[in-house]
């Protein structure tokens, strides 16, 4: 690892203040996605800001809505009685992610910010459009089994690799920020990008920001969520798909329902479409299977990720099943 | 990262040196009776690099095992080299040093952690158990003892690691089932497969309710 400085900041404009100064200064949470990038040598920042002594270690139900401070460990969010309360899916998610040790490091912003997981950005000596732009995409023509069938872009085809995020999206969450401009507000689904042709920039967020914490809107979920992750091993493994269900039921009837797909895209993927056409429909699994059709439409598969096509729609319906409670 | 420091740069037209930013601006520069002038003089010399190490020592102080250590360390340094290379504390163990293994697994302020990817630094003022510090003076840790009597393990290169775990995995009250204990030691992986002993010693140990 090369060298860098290291600074612990008290403040959040002090934060801001070393981010404004330094270009090459970076924000360290728990450091486990950061460091690891850093001894690969993806990325080599010359100053870490250590975030951690920021007030940004709360959870607080307002106004109907949970707040969760930037922070807070994956381990400790997933653990706290409002989360598992009001949110479970975001609790069943973050404990579908990593490990035991690397949740009690790992914290809500971090997260949201962490890298792609794609071999080919690892690699420094292979050409990587998000790592260096312009040296091309390994990945196109390589080993892609990993890789997205959605939003992908002839630059990249990297996919977002968080657990966690998948759930906030699913719930739209809003992620607090602030920067040198003042505070911002901005919902998930606008927080992470598609790579387009600017595949190097995963986020909206401006590098002198910081993410405060996020919020999550009181919704009528709670009963009936769930979180399916499908990976190479029982545990301990990134998605090769996974799926957040968040309905409301009255009866059998689908009042209101969230879906998100993980393992597919540059970001998490919301399913729009198959949500407004299950909206009011019975829960049942001739209406769970046209959702899925109607959720892969425009799906693209490289050479070694076509499995994804069926597993995909596969673990959607085996998710809204299992968020109804629907047996056959 | 080298993509957005570069364009970064291109955008706001800064000076790329910021090593050499820092030794102007260095207070520490006159703690080592360089003036500012010399050391620019030095890093133009490209005297930084050797200038900047003696300066970017940070002091760290830290219980480990119960014992009060107050160390100068590089920020670079893990916590991991730090048990493993400086204090020659080799019972933690080097896997992969990625996060992906375990075995580098030590209690921070009782909380089990990766050694690997937390930087010495940010654990200024912490207590760290290892597995050095968890016996009683001769007399094994019940999950010790447990590991042996269930043969917990075969070439013994996780095992440290694996016990540093269990022993957290029992106090968070993640092992009421086996089930549940495979879930919550997914973090430490077992090259030589001694998974279902493992899993025996730490079903005994939470059963004996000593830990
Ligand atoms: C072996 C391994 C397996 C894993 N498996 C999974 C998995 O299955 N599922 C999953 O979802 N994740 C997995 N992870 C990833 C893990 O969840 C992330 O590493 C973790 O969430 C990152 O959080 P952190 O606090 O450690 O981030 P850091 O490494 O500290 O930071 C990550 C990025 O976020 C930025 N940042 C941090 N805090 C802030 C802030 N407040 N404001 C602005 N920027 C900030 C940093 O500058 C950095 O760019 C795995 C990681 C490892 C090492
Ligand atoms: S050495 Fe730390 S997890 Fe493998
Ligand atoms: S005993 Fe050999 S790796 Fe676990």
């Amino acid at each position: 690892m090369n060298n860098f400085q290291y600074k612990r900041v008290s403040s959040p404009i002090a934060a801001i203040t070393e981010l404004a100064k330094d270009p090459a200064a970076k924000l360290v949470a728990g450091g486990t996605n950061l460091i690891d990038l850093m001894k690969y040598g993806v990325m080599s920042p010359d100053k870490l800001v250590d975030v951690n002594h920021l007030n940004f270690n709360e959870i607080v139900k307002q106004d109907g809505s949970l707040h969760i401070g930037a922070t807070v460990r994956n381990a400790v969010a997933s653990a706290n009685a409002d989360v598992l309360k009001y949110q479970p899916l975001l609790s069943q998610a973050m404990l579908s992610g990593a490990s035991p040790q690397l949740r009690n490091k790992a914290t809500m912003g971090g997260n949201l910010l962490q890298r792609t997981r794609c071999g080919y950005f690892y690699d420094i000596s292979a050409p990587c459009n998000k790592r260096q732009p312009g040296s091309g995409c390994g990945a196109m023509g390589g080993y892609n089994r990993m890789h997205a069938i959605f939003g992908a872009s002839s630059s990249c085809i990297a996919v977002n690799p968080s657990d966690m995020n998948v759930a906030l999206t699913a719930l739209d969450a809003v992620i607090l920020v602030t920067g040198p401009k003042g505070d911002r507000k901005i919902p998930i689904s606008d927080f992470h990008r598609l790579p387009g042709t600017h595949p190097e920039l995963d986020t909206t967020l401006d590098r002198k920001e910081i993410i405060t914490g996020i919020v999550i809107p009181d919704n009528a979920f709670a009963a009936n969520t769930t979180y399916i992750k499908v990976r190479d091993r029982a545990s301990y493994a990134f998605a090769l798909i996974s799926v957040a269900v968040a309905m409301e039921l009255e009866g059998t009837t689908i009042k209101d329902i969230r879906l998100a797909m993980g393992g597919v895209a540059h970001k998490p993927w919301r399913l729009k479409e198959a949500e407004q056409m299950l909206k009011g429909k019975q829960a049942s699994v001739e209406n769970f299977k046209m959702a899925a059709e109607l959720a892969m439409k425009g799906a693209r598969a490289y050479e070694h990720n076509a499995f994804k096509l069926k597993l995909a729609p596969n673990t959607m319906i085996q998710a809204l099943k299992t968020a109804s409670g629907i047996k056959a | 990262m080298i993509e957005n420091k570069t364009r970064e740069k291109e955008d706001e037209g800064m000076a790329s040196n910021s090593r050499r930013d820092f030794l102007k601006k260095s207070s520490v520069i006159t703690a080592i009776a360089l003036t500012p002038v010399a050391a620019v003089k030095a890093s133009d010399l490209k005297l930084d690099e050797r200038l900047s190490e003696a300066i970017e020592q940070m002091s760290l102080s830290i219980e480990i095992n119960g014992q009060q250590y107050n160390l100068k360390v590089e920020p670079r340094l893990t916590l991991l080299d730090l048990l493993r290379e400086r204090l020659k504390l080799t019972g933690t163990k080097k896997g992969c040093d990625q996060g992906q293994c375990g075995a580098c697994t030590v209690h921070v302020d009782g909380v089990r952690t990766n050694s690997c990817l937390s930087l010495a630094v940010m654990n200024d003022g912490a207590k760290v158990t290892t597995i050095e510090g968890l016996a009683n003076g001769h007399e094994l840790h019940p999950m010790q003892e447990a590991f042996i009597k269930h043969d917990g393990f075969q070439c013994g290169y996780c095992t440290p690691g694996q016990i540093m775990s269990a022993v957290a995995c029992i106090h968070e009250g993640h092992a009421n089932s086996e089930t549940e204990i495979r879930e919550f030691m997914s973090g430490n992986i077992c090259r030589c497969g001694a998974y279902a002993n493992i899993v025996n010693a730490i079903r005994e140990v939470k059963a004996g309710g000593k830990v």
